[in-house]
């Protein structure tokens, strides 16, 4: 069965979706990021669905769990590329990603997720320098 | 109003629902839809045709182009499962608490023009949704 | 309402055949006047057309007197082309379906030729000819009317585009100056415009100014809503400016709640804040007096 491909850089780790997926092509995708997120420590995922044409509330309900379970984990996620199209549709569907980090692209998505784990570093180490 | 084709497609199996996206995706692209119409009519569909698979326990989706002042597409989706005791309740938005419980009838009303849903309890559903261009 | 005449081939077909080139200068000499519109379409391009249809008609009624069966397509497509030209033209409703009706006559005089001797064999022949030639008239006329509505559409969607142009104020960051009542069809365009832009001008921050816009209802305030939702959803922020005193006032009153999106009084005041968020500073270089 097909999966969608994990990528990782540096600390972060990329997906990029560009397939119709069907309903349990996007759990095991859940699964499995939650999995590799676990296992390298990653810090951040970036997830690019500038290819998606459709958004619908099961794959939506998908990216919320996503960021929510890496959040548990200690991860950041941000979602980036979002077609105007999907996001028109998304807001008449109701469904407003709660909890969920966009950006435009991957480098804008990127830069988010540098200044958002570096932020919480200081917030962590900060307290050395004093 | 005229029907200018119809297509019969099944609702059974997940990879259905993925069909289904695309014929009416095909569709709509063929009948010249703006990109923002046809994004809302496939996501509507993909809606119901899971409603259909989940809830309704696997049924079918009649596909029309339709053909009158204005294009549109018409989509049956017809199932024999449980029905829907409360179909008020059902349209007012079920997904958007995040329970996933929800039957996403009400985002689906949202995306099309004109909307209609039968059902009787023990016997099936019948949803009726039609975007004009 | 059962039709006088079974339907069957007619001998229109080989009527037409036999007296074509009379039936064309009949015809075309019954279209002087009003309805010729030389101004609009040259001779030799009408004689072509009627040739066309004259033609394709007698094909047609060869095999059959009913207007409704598919040999009858190669017309309607033909009309359809036909109709669709002329309303491009310039060319009246009225005058386009004249175009068809006007060979009622020359048919009728090459009928009577034929079958004069005939006269309830001519009688039937010429009822039947009516009600083809009437049921292509009315498709005629239909056809013009779907080219024309489609026309219409086409030109006010063209309007709405160039009414809502986005502009560049600085690297990333677009504004939008909304002008005029904002009704439905108007604020979806709007809308699409601005996510557009924002994806092809890679902006974080898109200021949407509202000074130009009378009245703001709830109705107004909910697609302002769901384009910033939607331009959230894709990364970037908007920022409202040109709110004045009386709309704040009718956003509180009717309870509507703008969430946490940035408001500012006007577009200048929008476009500062717009360069701090995206990290820019501006400082104005000292210039040294000339000395002389």
């Amino acid at each position: 069965m097909e999966k969608i491909p994990i990528l990782r850089m540096g600390e972060f780790l990329l997906v990029t979706i560009q397939v119709d997926m069907h309903d349990r092509l996007a759990m095991t995708l859940q699964d499995d990021l939650t999995n590799r997120i676990s296992h390298t420590g990653a810090k951040g995922v970036l997830i690019d669905i500038s290819s998606l044409e459709i958004v619908d509330s099961f794959i939506g309900r998908m990216l919320g769990n996503i960021a929510a379970m890496s959040r548990v984990l200690d991860a950041q996620t941000v979602v980036v590329g979002m077609q105007p199209a999907v996001a028109i549709t998304l807001v008449e569907l109701g469904m407003s990603l709660e909890g969920v980090r966009t950006a435009l692209n991957v480098e804008a998505g990127m830069e988010l997720l540098r200044n958002t784990v570096n932020s919480q570093e200081e917030i962590r180490y900060g307290s050395h320098f004093d | 109003m005229a029907v200018i084709s119809t297509d019969t497609l099944p609702v059974i199996t997940e990879a259905d629902i993925v069909t289904v996206r695309r014929c009416v995706r095909e569709s709509a692209a063929k009948l010249g839809f703006s990109l923002v119409d046809q994004t809302k009519v496939v996501t509507a569909a993909s809606e119901l045709a899971r409603n259909t698979l989940i809830h309704g326990r696997g049924g079918q989706m009649e596909l029309a182009a339709l053909n009158g002042p204005r294009a549109g597409i018409r989509l049956v989706f017809e199932d024999k499962g449980p029905g829907i005791p409360d179909i008020d309740l059902a349209l007012r938005d079920g997904f958007t608490t995040g329970s996933g419980l929800g039957l996403g009838l009400g985002g689906a009303k949202r995306l099309v023009n004109e909307f209609e849903v039968r059902s009787r309890v023990g016997e099936g559903t019948k949803v009726t949704a039609i975007r004009w261009k | 309402m059962a039709t006088t005449l079974n339907h069957r081939a007619s001998n229109l077909g080989s009527i037409i055949s036999q007296h074509r080139d009379a039936i064309l200068t009949g015809w075309m000499r019954d279209m002087t006047g009003s309805t010729r519109r030389s101004d609009l379409m040259k001779d030799a391009e009408l004689q072509a057309q009627c040739s066309h249809f004259l033609g394709l008609l007698a094909q047609a009624t060869s095999e059959t007197t009913n207007t409704q069966s598919s040999a009858y397509d190669p017309l309607r497509d033909m009309l359809t082309e036909a109709s669709r030209t002329r309303a491009t033209q310039g060319f009246s409703a009225r005058e386009t379906a004249t175009f068809i009706f006007s060979i009622k006559q020359p048919l009728f005089t090459a009928i009577r030729e034929t079958l004069g001797k005939d006269s309830s064999t001519m009688a039937d022949e010429m009822w039947s000819t009516t009600e083809i030639i009437d049921a292509l008239g009315l498709y005629t006329a239909e056809a013009y009317i779907k080219a024309r509505e489609q026309t219409i559409r086409r030109q006010q969607e063209e309007m709405l585009e160039l009414s809502t142009p986005v502009v560049k104020l600085w690297e990333g960051i677009l504004a939008l100056p909304l002008i005029g009542t904002l009704d439905s069809a108007r604020t979806q365009i709007v809308m699409e415009s601005l996510l557009e832009a924002i994806v092809q001008m890679n902006s974080k921050v898109a200021i949407i100014d509202i000074t130009g816009v009378p009245t703001v209802d709830t109705v107004v305030a909910q697609h302002l809503l769901k384009t910033v939702t939607a331009a959230r959803l894709m990364g970037a922020d908007c920022i409202i400016s040109g709110v004045r005193p009386q709309i704040a006032q009718t956003i509180v009153h009717l309870g509507i709640n703008l969430l946490d999106i940035t408001t500012k009084a006007t577009l200048s005041d929008a476009f500062s804040v717009a360069l701090q968020r995206s990290g820019f500073k501006f400082i104005r270089s000292q210039k040294k007096e000339s000395a002389e």
